[in-house]
């Protein structure tokens, strides 16, 4: 697992991230790192900042001040090109999947794979590679649920689309993943399915970020705990050795004794 | 490999078979087997009524007519599956044609290079509204439809006094006034058979050689052998009257080149992309709004190539090319012929299906000289009624998903 030493700098880091909404202001001066092989459940209240934080990260929403360091060095995130070009992938809250596309379309969205020899001056799209490999990466995630490719993803359930989103987001091999409440619309077993998921994605030694609500989940998956709060970090645990209690004391923000594992950060 | 995963076209036997039919009818993706019902059963209907209506010169002239519906419309799907509309699509048509004739009779200039003008103003037009529309976000169906007055304004102006231009006897007129020998004919048919069953048999092969599963043989022969009817049929009552004619060549090509375009590039990927979900298309790097102006220049481009063929046609242009109902026939077309109004779904060949049923509907209205107030009432009634079926098998698609 992960021993972050002091010295080594993290896989990602952010300092002083701000970001302003006309007069609200959605995060205050936040900093946050993630490192490789390891499980950060990003946590707070509704409106605390936390899709807006994540997608400062996927570049899709640009942040108004703040610092970004990819392995120590510092980088610039102003599209989602950047952030892909880096090797941070995202699972948006929304999925954004396209209903009308089937699961191989829509894995390769944006990077679809040409033929080679001459049809390639056709623009011709390599369907048989593309689901070749659509069913290999599916395979070597153990997701089973997904029977037909070929099947346009607006049929699929719940979790066969978050399964679709996270393995979409593992094809350009990327470092880090960034998972926006992956749960939340999920039923008990395909829960299940998706916490399965991220801990494979750890087991490869990628950083994951995971948003949750649901505090089983990210005592079941996460190693450590970032709790935002009105905008700013509030507090930030190890799951061994935190209770529930102290972490929703946290995104609440009322009072709490100083239990173990616990950080809290002046605000 | 994953010997578990299934593809759509595997089928147990003619039960199931019958059953993936249905279920497809019930969620509105079986589009051409539905809309060829619709066909056989209007065809039906007016050769009762009146028994010149399948005769081989009335079919000829049915082609005739709707190919430059046809034309427009393949455009208008194009437009259609970015979830966009494009109510300018006839007054363009008259524009660019007016333009063409202008250049040609008062001008003097090569009709061929006349008709690559009016292509370009076509092009043009259609940079124009994508700008508007992408660059100050303003709704398609509102740049399209000023546009639309203002396009017909200018034809006026460019026929100036005289109001109508006669084309006479050239490139442009040719067009939908050449007819192919019943032997070049067959020779097309044939080639058309050939190309389809070659591409597909290849196609199955590669995916068997890589290790994917492949359908059922007899699928694909059951689909071969309906195309191949149909290119049969068509040629053989083409031949009983002036033969295959040119311009039918032309809106096939035509919509085999923009159905390659949507189904087998990235391009194309990238319209269902941003018609499906344009939030996700642009998380997912494409550059939603080069997809949209590209889109609309297409569709201008090609509502253009329709006015051209109209005035071949009519060999002339005048004040009313493009007017009248051009505009609701090209659009209503494609989708009675199951493309979505609402973006994402649907097929380059909806574009010719639904040309057929339009017209085929309007031409037996003018066999039984119907009064023009019932025709209109009808054209709409079966336009609201295909959008109304779409509109709720979406519905139903859209809840299957639901667990
Ligand atoms: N696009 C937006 N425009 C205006 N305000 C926004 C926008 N996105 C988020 N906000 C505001 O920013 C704050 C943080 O939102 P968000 O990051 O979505 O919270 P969380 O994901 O933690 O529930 C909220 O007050 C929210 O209303
Ligand atoms: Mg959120």
């Amino acid at each position: 697992m992960s021993a972050t030493t002091p010295t080594a700098p993290a896989l990602l880091t952010l300092k002083s991230v701000s970001k302003a909404f006309g007069a609200n202001q959605a995060l205050t001066s936040v900093d946050f790192e993630v490192d490789a092989g390891e499980v950060v459940a990003l946590v707070g209240d509704n409106g605390a900042g936390k899709s807006t934080l994540v997608k400062a990260i996927a570049g899709v929403q640009l942040c108004d001040e703040g610092a970004f360091y990819f392995r120590g060095e510092m980088v610039k995130i102003s599209s989602p090109q950047d952030a892909t070009a880096l090797g941070i992938a995202t699972v948006y809250q929304d999925l954004a999947l396209c209903d009308n596309l089937d699961v191989v379309a829509n894995l390769y969205l944006g990077r679809e794979l040409f033929t080679r020899g001459p049809s390639r001056a056709a623009y011709l799209i390599d369907e048989t590679a593309m689901e070749q490999s659509a069913l290999e990466l599916l395979d070597s995630l153990a997701v089973t649920t997904i029977r037909n490719v070929r099947e346009h993803v607006g049929m699929l359930s719940g979790g066969q689309r978050q399964a679709v989103a996270i393995a979409r987001s593992l094809l350009g091999e990327p470092s880090v993943v960034l998972l926006d409440e992956p749960t939340a619309a999920l039923g008990v077993s395909q829960t299940e399915q998706v916490l399965e998921l991220i801990h494979t994605l750890r087991q490869r030694g990628l950083g994951v970020v995971v948003i949750s609500h649901n505090l089983e989940n990210v005592f079941a998956v996460a190693d450590r705990i970032i709790v935002l709060r009105l905008g700013r970090r509030a507090a930030t645990f190890d799951v061994r050795g935190v209770s529930r209690e102290d972490v929703v004391s946290a995104i609440t923000g009322a009072e709490f004794g100083v239990g173990a594992g616990l950080s809290k950060e002046s605000a | 490999m994953s010997d578990d995963r299934e593809t759509p076209l595997r089928t147990n036997g003619p039960i199931q078979m019958v059953r993936d039919v249905g279920r497809k009818l019930s969620q509105g993706e079986a589009g051409p087997l539905l809309v060829l019902l619709m066909v056989a059963a209007i065809w039906t209907f007016f050769q009762f009524q009146n028994d010149r209506f399948l005769s081989p010169g009335n079919l000829t002239n049915l082609m005739l007519q709707q190919a430059a519906v046809a034309t427009i419309s393949i455009g208008v799907v194009l437009i259609l599956l970015l979830g966009e509309i494009d109510l300018s699509v006839g007054a363009v048509s008259g524009l660019c044609a007016s333009v063409m004739a202008v250049l040609i009779v008062n001008r003097g200039v090569q009709p061929v290079l006349a008709v690559v003008i009016a292509l370009g103003l076509g092009a043009i037009i259609g940079l124009f509204n994508g700008f508007m529309i992408t660059r100050f976000r303003i709704p398609s169906f509102v740049v399209t439809l000023a546009g639309s007055l203002a396009w017909v304004g200018l034809q006026l102006y460019v026929l100036g006094q005289t109001g109508t231009i006669n084309l006479g006897d050239n490139f442009v007129t040719a067009l939908t006034n050449t007819f192919f020998p019943p032997l070049i004919g067959w020779a097309v048919a044939v080639l058309a058979i050939a190309l389809t069953l070659g591409f597909a048999l290849l196609g199955r092969a590669h995916r068997r050689a890589a290790g994917l599963q492949v359908g059922a043989l007899r699928g694909l022969i059951f689909r071969i052998a309906v195309i191949g009817a149909a290119f049969v049929a068509l040629v053989f009552v083409m031949n009983q009257d002036r033969g295959l004619p040119l311009v039918v060549v032309i809106v096939f090509a035509l919509a085999l080149a923009f159905a390659y375009l949507t189904e087998r590039t990235r391009f194309g990927r990238h319209m269902f992309a941003v018609g499906g979900n344009a939030e996700a298309a642009r998380r997912a790097g494409i550059k939603i709004d080069h997809v949209r102006i590209m889109v609309f220049m297409l569709g201008s481009t090609l509502a253009a190539a329709g006015g051209v063929l109209a005035a071949s046609r009519l060999l002339a242009v005048n004040q009313s090319s493009g007017a009248s109902d051009l505009l609701l026939m090209a659009i209503a077309g494609p989708v009675i012929a199951g493309t979505s109004l609402f973006g994402g779904r649907g097929t380059v060949w909806s574009a010719l299906l639904g040309a057929v049923v339009i017209g085929s509907i309007a031409n037996g209205m003018n066999l039984l000289a119907l009064a023009s107030s019932v025709k209109f009432i009808v054209t709409g009634a079966v336009l609201i009624t295909a959008v109304t079926i779409e509109s709720v098998t979406r519905g139903r698609r859209n809840s299957g998903a639901i667990e």
